[in-house]
């Protein structure tokens, strides 16, 4: 397990943090060095660079972001991804083009076995349950991937964090930026309850992230 | 350049002791704040006091640093000012290309315009052609939803956070006869006259005020705190008449200018931001608020206080 952060990381992380003006609220948890896995809504490709420069440094070097290896697997984009930012990668859709329901629900439970096998025994990781990115004015339904890693590691932390204006900064099919001051506010960690179903936790914690939401409504 | 200016650096001496008399009155009232609200005012006040040391530092450098330095302050403060100011307003996503323009093209622009001495330019640039420029750039995007309101916030931000404080440093291109070398001083007094209003008003609003001029914009704009604050630092203006091209009378006359309109773009950015339902545009600046919080009346005073100057001293 390598904890060392790649200089490079330190660099992007300091020039996004100065150009997104992010300003940090921890509501009901604390910036502890726990294994955890940090679930946020999704507008931007700066949602994790954003979220994991938010974090303390001794954080930062155990918190690796969860991203899609359609997007960020070849090229430079592979290179920031897992190189500098220690990114899982993973199979978006997993399962989509399997032949029987049988084979998806095998594809989908590897994806699991791989998230968990990256928390190991003390990592954290950024999560977007949504498993896209939207336009930044609702969050979707979550898809049940945080509900199966969840329950496969009961003892992580899950911990809501809303990213508000990122859509702002750098919206979904732009590659220009434009500075908004941006915010992003942690909340209190959750858990599977006994007895709790698959739709009644996503839902749950669908809105334990909503809840963080600090814009009023224009 | 000017820094070898022996008026630069008594100017920025009496700031170095007013800092020092603030620090030393602050840690004093420390010690005798009985309720916990009064506790608040003072550690608020430290707070200010505090981030005054950084920020006159910061000027201190730059202007020393000479033209180069206060153009790349002033354009670094229009752009974080921007950026408050765009946060609170409702940008749509077709805005996006027309605020890159905005933050990364013409702002940057108007402080070239000033480095390279094109008055004429930068006097039309965002009044005339970002003016026609911006509500096309919006319609070529192809979302009409709210386009007048899009267009109009978008260029009244430009105006006030990069065309109006762009004026401050402009004021090193004047050439006042008879002053030749020494308009880095004159941009100082400028600064210092209209930030030391602020200060004063927020003094004797704290000492005497009781009768509020505006409840529903400001409700710390007292009449005691504007006119004692007015008053004093249109006096300061005049006994510092010495570093400027002015006499002591014409001293006094442009710092009531100045503290007027620096009063009056204060309860606009207090209106716009009560209307956005916040009580500063940001945090940058501990105590203080955001940097717009900080120079809303230098973004009013400027361009007044740059074009008397150009009209009445500039031959």
């Amino acid at each position: 397990m390598n904890a060392k952060v790649h200089p490079l990381a330190w660099i992007i992380a300091a020039l996004v943090r100065g150009f997104s003006g992010v300003q940090v609220d921890w509501q009901g948890s604390a910036p502890e060095c726990r294994q955890r896995i940090y679930f946020a809504n999704h507008s931007s490709h700066l949602d994790f660079l954003v979220l994991w420069s938010a974090l303390p440094p001794a954080v930062r070097a155990k918190t690796r972001p969860v991203a899609a290896k359609d997007y960020w697997g070849s090229g430079l984009r592979s290179y920031l991804a897992e190189r500098v930012f220690r990114a899982v990668l993973v199979e978006r859709r997993a399962g989509s083009k399997a032949a029987s329901e049988d084979e998806a629900r095998s594809a989908r439970f590897r994806v699991i076995d791989q998230l968990s096998e990256a928390l190991g025994e003390s990592d954290s990781l950024i999560f977007f349950p949504e498993g896209t990115r939207g336009s930044g004015e609702r969050v979707a339904e979550f898809k049940s991937g945080l509900y199966h890693l969840a329950k496969r590691r009961p003892e992580v932390e899950l911990i809501p964090a809303y990213l508000e204006n990122l859509n702002r900064i750098l919206p979904k099919g732009e590659v220009l930026v434009v500075p908004f001051l941006s915010m992003l506010t942690f909340g209190s960690a959750i858990r599977v309850e006994d007895g709790e179903s698959k739709p009644e936790f996503l839902s749950r914690a669908h809105s334990a992230l909503c809840a963080l939401r600090r814009k009023r409504d224009v | 350049m000017s820094s070898q200016d022996p008026q630069l650096l008594l100017l920025f001496g009496g700031v170095l002791i007013l800092l020092v008399v603030a620090s030393v009155i602050g840690a004093i009232l420390k010690g005798t704040a009985k309720t916990s609200a009064a506790r608040v005012v003072i550690d608020n006040l430290n707070a200010r006091t505090k981030a005054w040391w950084k920020m006159s530092a910061i000027f201190a450098f730059t202007l020393l640093a000479g033209k180069k330095g206060a153009l790349a302050l002033f354009a670094l403060l229009s752009f974080l000012a921007l950026r408050e100011y765009i946060t609170l307003i409702p940008t749509r996503r077709a805005d996006h290309r027309t605020l890159f323009w905005t933050f990364f093209i013409i702002t940057p622009l108007q402080y070239g315009l000033i480095g390279i001495e094109w008055y004429g330019l930068f006097a039309i640039l965002i009044p005339a052609f970002a003016f026609v420029f911006i509500p096309a750039r919006i319609a070529l995007a192809g979302d009409t939803e709210h386009f007048l309101e899009r267009a109009a916030k978008i260029q009244f931000g430009l105006m006030i956070c990069a065309y109006c404080l762009s004026h401050a440093p402009a004021l090193l291109i004047l050439k006042i006869p008879n002053y030749t070398g020494h308009n880095a001083v004159l941009l100082l007094y400028f600064v210092l006259v209209d930030q030391m209003s602020d200060v004063l008003q927020y003094v004797w609003g704290k000492l005497l005020g009781r009768h509020k001029i505006a409840p529903g914009v400001s409700p710390n704009k007292t009449w005691e705190g504007f006119v004692g604050g007015v008053a004093t630092a249109t006096l300061l203006g005049a006994l510092l008449s010495w570093a400027t091209p002015f006499t002591r009378w014409q001293a006094a006359a442009m710092s009531l200018t100045i503290t007027l309109m620096g009063f009056l773009g204060g309860l606009v950015m207090s209106a716009i931001k009560r209307d956005a339902g916040v009580k500063d545009f940001g945090v940058f600046i501990e105590g203080h608020g955001g940097i717009l919080d900080r120079i809303d009346s230098l973004c009013f005073a400027a361009p007044v206080f740059f074009h008397l100057t150009r009209y009445f001293f500039v031959r």
